[in-house]
């Protein structure tokens, strides 16, 4: 073993209260980061996929100009041509072709206006967790039938349920009335308000006939492998549009701003409050080291008379404190991976949980995962930064005198 | 006594400084964390006031009365009497801050161009004012004038969504006690700008005689929604307004109307003691190891002033006095910061940069730190207690050691 780590080693348990102390304000912290950053890591993958798998999907074919004014008319050509030929295309299934517009639906007894969708009754549940999440009854079947499913809030504001019919009225494509008789077929309860409270979907070809679309639809929902292939899916999406038509690929980024928004502004909060906690343990290491080379003066310069440079000091200085973050990265990953792993099996809630989740798509328990970057990604900075704060003391020593350093109290 | 306190203190005063760097390195860190403590906790009331606020101008106010099915099914045909007799007594109060009535329908508003469902709000003018944001937001026309104004209040991004504008007239389409289509022309008075885009794209407010008129209602409404001193405390307004408005309607607080904000405020005060508590921690251990440091250094003068007479309990004084003193200063400056950091962010900090994710949680894109003497408090009682006990450990090793070995030691 080379003889500087051995002195470091020893140098550490010469007073091992105090490395202890230092040690444990590492654990400590990287315990709560550990926990945390596996907490965000989880909550947020499970909003962007609640979120997307219901609404809007990963990425999304428009026309240019649908997105900020959802006008009837700015269509996409041949939508369900086009969402065959990326299915051809992309090797997936996961492709479906979307139309909407905005109507205005009766029951017998009740009236509400809200959008309606058509989707292609094959290819939605593909993309879409709505219609796993039907309760009553069942989704659309046909491309042609005159059916609807609803949610479940809307159902009980109609007051309909499966088997009801409910008429709906809306101002079509070429500017006529567009109006129907649809029987309710499915209920679905998602959990989401919104969702349950306004969404209502059609068979993609009966919409096409009573909004007067004729092949057109307003958007193709493409669902990428896994979140990180959305960049890639789209660039190989994107050579697939028709060459001539004024049409764009948006990503769930354009689609719901809102939600990679919300994930920074919390992410940012979350990182003001790390970065408090890495600084208190760097002022913690600071301390420690400095003082051990205060109290080691005497013993520096003597050492420094028979000949040992500072450079080797301050490398000796150093190699203290990574000892030091290393035991504290080693107990603080273990310690606070066996804290994720038991949130992991019994879920992690809070008061008051349950009433925000709903919001956020997020179910009321939240089962943690052990993740590489969960566990390691804080600890490392508290590692780092550990380092970095004994750096000061270790600098210092090449300033030092061994004469004047021998003669030290 | 006394005099014997002011020698522990001028005595933990000096051994402070006897190692000035060690002593300002901790300082820095107690400062850092009770500068957190307190800036966060402000940052995150400040947020979550502002939720509350916007939450309740949106419309609930901090009571309400409906007809017990109206929350499942907010029709026209769910409607109540307009408060009379006892209710009305109660409602006019001192403890009543403000009052008013309202038909609420969902509706759909048609122009030239575009069709969008919406909520249709009927309200009296100036009733309202100071209930919710609509009086105040208007920014361009004009504010409706009495119930029965024929003209209509819409949200910007509604009239840019329905390709609409000022003076322009558009078709309001609900439904009648009868569930017949009722539908009548409106021409567009004001325009209000919102903090949240979503209120804007929701609401539409006339008249509330004139709404009643096109339902063919009489004088009945949907809600009463009532203001009382303090958000926070609405329990007895409501069990006083519900012992008037007697058994056939429903009362209901505001955190009951809307789980979510209702939940928040919890969720918040638990989050700054939570805080406040591990910011605290990870700072006890530096604490903790310089006292550790401050004691084993001495320990042949701690051994000295017990052989001279100094009782254990004494030793134990002093290193306490020490712990304390250093967490004094430390918050001293550490509020101080704080205060000075907050002072010129009232103004509000401007995040609009993640604007949409602020409205994704429910809050505005301006924050407005809010300093709460209680959560200063709060702060620094939990840092003075909880170091006190912190540092007993270090201070009873020290009061315990034996004199002689002490003196002795190398």
């Amino acid at each position: 073993m080379n003889i500087t780590f051995r002195l470091a080693w020893r140098n550490l348990w010469r007073r091992k209260r105090r490395t202890w102390l230092t040690v444990g304000a590492m654990v400590f912290s990287n315990i709560i980061l550990v926990f945390m950053i596996s907490l965000q890591i989880g909550m947020y993958g499970m909003m962007i996929n609640n979120t997307l798998r219901a609404q809007t999907g990963h990425l999304q074919v428009q026309a240019a100009g649908y997105l900020d004014d959802h006008k009837i008319r700015q269509v996409v050509p041949d939508v369900e041509q086009l969402a065959a030929k990326l299915r051809r295309g992309l090797a997936t299934d996961e492709v479906a072709a979307r139309a909407s517009a905005f109507a205005l639906v009766s029951s017998a007894d009740r009236s509400y206006g809200l959008q309606i969708t058509g989707v292609e009754p094959k290819f939605e549940p593909r993309v879409s967790s709505l219609p796993g999440l039907i309760k009553d009854g069942r989704f659309l079947s046909d491309a042609k039938a005159d059916e609807i499913v609803i949610g479940r809030v809307l159902a009980r504001n109609l007051q309909v349920g499966v088997g009801g019919e409910l008429t709906f009225i809306g101002s079509a494509r070429d500017g006529s009335i567009a109006a129907a008789v649809v029987t309710v077929v499915g209920i679905f309860e998602s959990g989401m308000s919104d969702l349950d409270r306004n969404l209502a979907e059609v068979p993609l070809r009966f919409f096409q006939d009573t909004f007067a679309m004729g092949d057109a639809g307003h958007s193709v929902v493409i669902m990428a492998p896994s979140l990180i292939q959305v960049g890639a899916t789209r660039s190989r999406a994107e050579a697939l549009l028709p060459a001539g038509e004024d049409l764009v690929i948006h990503d769930w980024e354009a689609l719901l701003p809102g939600l990679k928004q919300a994930i920074q502004a919390d992410f940012t909060s979350a990182w003001f409050m790390y970065g408090i906690l890495i600084v208190l343990v760097a002022f913690s290491v600071l301390n420690t080291q400095l003082m051990s080379v205060l109290e080691r003066t005497k013993e520096f310069g003597i050492v420094m008379s028979l000949g040992v440079t500072p450079g080797r000091l301050g490398r000796l200085v150093l190699l203290e404190t990574t000892l030091m973050a290393t035991i504290g990265l080693v107990l603080g990953v273990l310690l606070g991976g066996a804290l994720v792993l038991w949130f992991g099996s019994h879920g992690f809630s809070y008061p008051g949980m349950q009433e925000m989740a709903g919001k956020f798509n997020l179910p009321s328990r939240i089962y943690l995962q052990v993740t590489f970057i969960g566990l390691l990604f804080g600890p490392m900075i508290i590692f780092i930064s550990s380092i970095v704060a004994s750096l000061y003391p270790a600098v210092r020593l090449r300033f030092m005198e061994p004469v004047a350093a021998m003669r030290a109290a | 006594m006394m005099g014997n306190l002011r020698i522990i203190i001028r005595l933990a005063w000096r051994n402070l400084w006897r190692n000035y760097r060690r002593t300002l390195i901790m300082l820095a860190a107690i400062v850092i964390g009770v500068w957190a403590m307190i800036f966060m906790t402000a940052l995150m009331r400040g947020m979550v006031d502002d939720m509350v606020k916007d939450g309740i101008s949106a419309l609930p106010g901090h009571v309400q009365i409906h007809n017990p099915a109206f929350r499942d099914d907010p029709t026209i045909a769910n409607v109540m009497e307009p408060p009379s007799g006892k209710l009305l007594e109660v409602l006019n109060r001192p403890e009543v801050v403000a009052w008013t009535t309202r038909v609420r329908v969902p509706a759909v508003i048609s122009s030239e161009r575009d069709t969008r469902g919406v909520t249709l709000v009927g309200i009296e003018p100036d009733r309202e004012r100071g209930i919710s944001f609509v009086a105040e937001d208007v920014t361009e026309g004009r504010y409706l004038e009495s119930r029965d104004d024929r003209g209509l209040v819409v949200g910007r991004k509604l009239t840019e969504k329905l390709e609409t504008g000022l003076g322009k007239r558009v078709v309001i389409m609900s439904q009648d006690q009868e569930n017949e289509i009722a539908d009548r022309g409106f021409r567009i008075v004001g325009i209000f700008d919102s903090k949240l885009d979503q209120y804007e794209e929701q609401f539409v407010f006339a008249g509330e005689g004139t709404i009643q008129e096109l339902l063919g209602v009489g004088d009945a409404i949907s809600e009463v929604a009532i203001l009382g001193t303090d958000y926070r405390d609405v329990e007895g307004l409501r069990q006083m307004v519900a012992d008037a408005a007697g058994p056939d309607v429903e009362v209901l607080p505001w955190n009951k109307l809307d789980p979510y904000l209702g939940s928040m405020l919890a969720v918040m005060d638990g989050f700054v003691v939570v805080w406040i508590v591990v910011v605290f921690l990870a700072l006890s251990f530096g604490l903790v190891n310089t006292l550790v440091m401050a004691v084993f250094e001495r320990v042949r003068e701690i051994g000295l002033m017990l052989a001279l007479g100094m009782t254990p309990r004494n030793i134990l004084s002093q290193i306490l006095a020490e712990s304390i003193l250093l967490l004094v200063i430390g918050l001293a400056i550490g509020n101080l910061a704080a205060w000075a950091t907050i002072e010129p962010l009232k103004g509000g900090i401007d995040v609009s940069i993640v604007g949409q994710g602020m409205e994704y949680w429910g809050a505005a894109s301006i924050l407005y730190p809010a300093l709460y003497l209680k959560d200063v408090i709060l702060a620094n009682i939990i840092v003075i207690v909880l170091g006190f006990f912190a540092s007993l450990s270090p201070a009873w090793r020290a009061s315990r050691y034996d004199p002689v070995r002490a003196i002795t030691k190398v």
